[in-house]
């Protein structure tokens, strides 16, 4: 089975990756764009034995780090 | 001053471990040991260690994150339980972090690039281990070089940190974005320093500077009169 962990920067965590990513959508002309957050997408592969709380602990020992990050696990049917 | 028993952990992209193998047989007339990521024990009756600076792991994930989960960290975080000194500088401050030794996480820089110059630092706590051979609001200078050198943590752990004379060094000048121009932080017990400048990058004249040899003559001196 797929795992898709979906880790972002939370909320009030400055993201200057984003920033720039944001005045580069600027440079290309469009407009709208009022903030950009650049997260990260892990896919896993994984039995289908292996526990939601195996998962979370995954993400939190390793994945995502919980002092600037969150973190969403996503089951994606094969 | 021979006996100081002390060590450099390599990890795979380390760079600076030899530079900081040089700063403290220099600095103690001891070579220090050398230990590879992947050893499960550290060489016993160690005085101090050193995480030292680099790209461990190529930045894999999150700088650091895969180095603090190597099996030698286990060894290094059970070590710094019972107090002995470990010094992490630029991607061993980061591993410090990621292990959960020291509070906060290092960022991006908020100007995006990689900053390699000398910069003026500002000693915060002249008391610790690390840190006793400078003065209160001595103001020092010492190299950095890195991407993700911008300190952060929550407000109340700033605070905290702040209270605490946790805060070694301060950046005297914009430098990455850091919280409160935090250079350096200290664990708890003071036996775990964290910093993103290179101190053994400044322990000889030719290096253009030797404000940074004060930082492991305060360490053998502090471990020798113990």
């Amino acid at each position: 089975m797929k795992v898709r962990v979906h880790v972002s920067l939370k909320n009030g965590v400055l993201d200057p990756q984003g920033r720039a990513i944001q005045h580069s959508l600027e440079g290309l002309g469009f407009s709208g764009v009022s903030d950009v957050r650049a997260g990260r997408l892990i896919e896993l592969e994984v039995d289908d034995s292996v526990t939601d709380q195996a998962l979370d602990e995954m993400c939190r020992k390793l994945l995502a780090n919980m002092v600037i990050e969150n973190y969403r696990v996503e089951r994606v049917a094969a | 001053m021979s006996g100081f028993r002390s060590a450099v952990v390599t990890f795979p992209g380390s760079n600076c471990d030899r530079d900081m193998a040089v700063a403290l047989e220099k600095v103690s007339g001891s070579a220090p040991f050398r230990v590879w990521h992947g050893d499960a024990e550290l060489p016993e009756r160690l005085d101090f260690i050193a995480l030292p600076g680099g790209f461990s792991y190529g930045d894999y994930l999150r700088s650091g994150a895969m180095a603090a989960r190597s099996p030698i960290m286990r060894a290094v975080i059970e070590a710094a339980g019972r107090g002995v000194p470990v010094l992490g500088v630029c991607n061993g401050f980061q591993v410090l972090t990621e292990a959960g030794l020291l509070p906060g996480a290092l960022m991006r820089n908020a100007g995006i690039r990689f900053v390699c110059r000398e910069v003026p630092l500002i000693v915060e706590n002249s008391q610790s281990l690390f840190t006793s051979g400078y003065d209160r609001g001595q103001r020092i200078v010492v190299p950095v070089a890195h991407h993700d050198g911008n300190y952060f943590a929550d407000a109340a752990t700033l605070d905290r940190l702040e209270g605490e004379g946790r805060v070694a060094f301060r950046y005297a000048e914009e430098v990455n974005g850091s919280a409160r121009a935090i250079a350096g932080v200290l664990n708890d017990t003071g036996n775990v320093l964290g910093m993103m400048p290179h101190p053994e990058r400044a322990i000889e004249p030719a290096h253009g500077g030797t404000d940074g040899r004060a930082l492991f003559e305060s360490a053998v001196k502090g471990l020798v009169g113990a």
